[in-house]
């Protein structure tokens, strides 16, 4: 599956002694990728700090799910808060990356996730202070829609959830870094072709000599 | 001092029109029987602030799938595609704030001030150019406090006088509504004897508190994968 593909991509990003927070659906999943022991301290807008992988339903506390929804386990070491201090964390920058689904990005590394206009606007969430308050916020979604239309953009149409705030972008069909030329391709899926993905991304991109397959 | 009421007397006392802040990510820390309760009594045009809408058919989503609820302040109505659908048609004002914002608009009025200084989505269609002022060499937006005249919340544990302890990821809005609302009504499922709850371990101290519901059972709906399966 394309996004079983990214969210294992996704996953080594992720690096020993961080704070993380996944964002709610596929960046969520990135999780179940992780080694159990590797040292991450992952964090969740409900006020959790320290979720850990989603348990089954019978050894369950109703009480504690992630903000998606999910009945999650916690780590050794981890800290249950109210919803003012969970935001202050964002906003005060305590968070080492943030990995985040979008309706739209585009090469200044704008992000569009929280609002189409008139058809399925699911709202702010913690989208806006983690775009603009993670040192570092990688995207990750499907390359093209449902359509095939390009989701990866030269400049985003919907209203912004935040901008100049991305600095990678994950999709099923390539790994790209945000530069001020454009977007530079880092690595591009094992079955793509290179005339393929240029002609299902609207960005500009700059391939340079050593880029690589995943 | 002890503030333990029926549950239809508790909500009795909420008018048609009234301003309702509702605890509660998702369901831990949703009050669904101070809810059911407020749906049997069919208050109307009300006013709800709450983090999201519940799930379809669960918690406040019934209030407003009811036509209770005629304004929503939220951040995030996801998990619901009848709300957006009913906000797209224009039958249901939703208004949302990014998460935090609304957290810290609800904590600043729980706290007895009026407004803070933000520097969130000050170039986003949320900030227009009235709320912007040049603070100490910056540009920032004023953000409101908000308070409400009711609150409902749902506490892991109580005592009579209102003191409240809540559980786990149930804690979220609960503690900052508790503080933001002129009249604050708490259900629980334990009413511990005055003296019990360790005064450091209680989380919301009793003034803030009106009226304590106490619950028999907690039904399916305090399940969040009951509530959404029907398992």
């Amino acid at each position: 599956m394309d996004i079983d593909k990214i969210a294992k991509r996704a996953s080594q990003e992720i690096r020993a002694g961080q704070v993380i927070n996944l964002g709610i659906g596929l960046p969520t999943m990135v999780m179940e990728y992780l080694p159990d022991d590797l040292e991450v301290l992952i964090h969740s807008e409900n006020g959790v700090l320290g979720t850990w992988k989603k348990t089954p339903r019978e050894l369950a506390r109703p009480q504690l799910i992630d903000a998606g929804g999910n009945y999650i386990t916690m780590r050794d070491g981890g800290s249950i808060f109210d919803s003012a201090v969970s935001f202050a964390i964002i906003r005060r920058a305590k968070l080492d990356l943030s990995i985040m689904g979008a309706f739209e990005v585009d090469q200044q590394g704008n992000l569009a996730n929280w609002k189409i206009p008139g058809r399925f606007s699911p709202g702010i969430g913690g989208a806006m202070e983690l775009a603009q308050k993670t040192t570092k916020v990688i995207v990750l979604c499907t390359h093209n829609d449902k359509y095939g239309k390009p989701k990866i953009l030269r400049n985003c149409t919907l209203p912004l959830t935040g901008a100049h705030c991305v600095s990678r972008i994950i999709t099923d069909k390539a790994v790209m870094d945000v530069s001020k030329d454009g977007l530079i391709l880092r690595e591009m899926s094992s079955n793509m072709e290179l005339i393929d993905l240029i002609s299902q991304t609207e960005a500009d991109l700059i391939i340079p000599n050593n880029m690589e397959r995943f | 001092m002890n503030k333990q009421q029926g549950i239809e007397e508790a909500i009795a006392q909420i008018p048609h029109g009234a301003v309702i802040m509702v605890g509660g990510f998702g369901s831990p820390g949703t009050p669904f029987s101070l809810i059911n309760e407020l749906l049997r009594q069919g208050q109307k045009n009300l006013t709800l602030i709450k983090n999201d809408a519940n799930e379809k058919s669960v918690g406040i989503s019934k209030l407003i799938e009811n036509g209770q609820v005629s304004k929503l302040i939220t951040t995030h109505i996801g998990l619901n595609k009848g709300v957006i659908e009913m906000m797209n048609s224009g039958t249901l004002d939703v208004e949302f704030h990014p998460q935090g914002i609304l957290a810290e608009k609800i904590r600043i009025a729980g706290s007895g001030c009026f407004g803070f200084l933000s520097d969130i989505g000050l170039d986003s269609e949320i900030t227009n150019s009235s709320q912007l002022i040049e603070w100490q060499g910056k540009t920032l937006k004023v953000e409101s406090a908000l308070g409400a005249q009711y609150a409902l919340i749902h506490a892991e544990r109580a005592d009579p006088y209102g003191n409240l302890v809540y559980s786990s990821s149930a804690m979220n809005f609960c503690p900052l509504m508790a503080m933001a609302a002129d009249h604050v009504i708490a259900e629980t499922p334990h009413v511990e004897r005055i003296g019990d709850l360790m005064p450091e371990s209680i989380h919301t101290p009793c003034v803030f508190v009106s009226a304590i519901v106490h619950l028999d059972t907690l039904t399916k709906e305090y399940d969040v994968m009951e509530a959404r399966f029907g398992y």
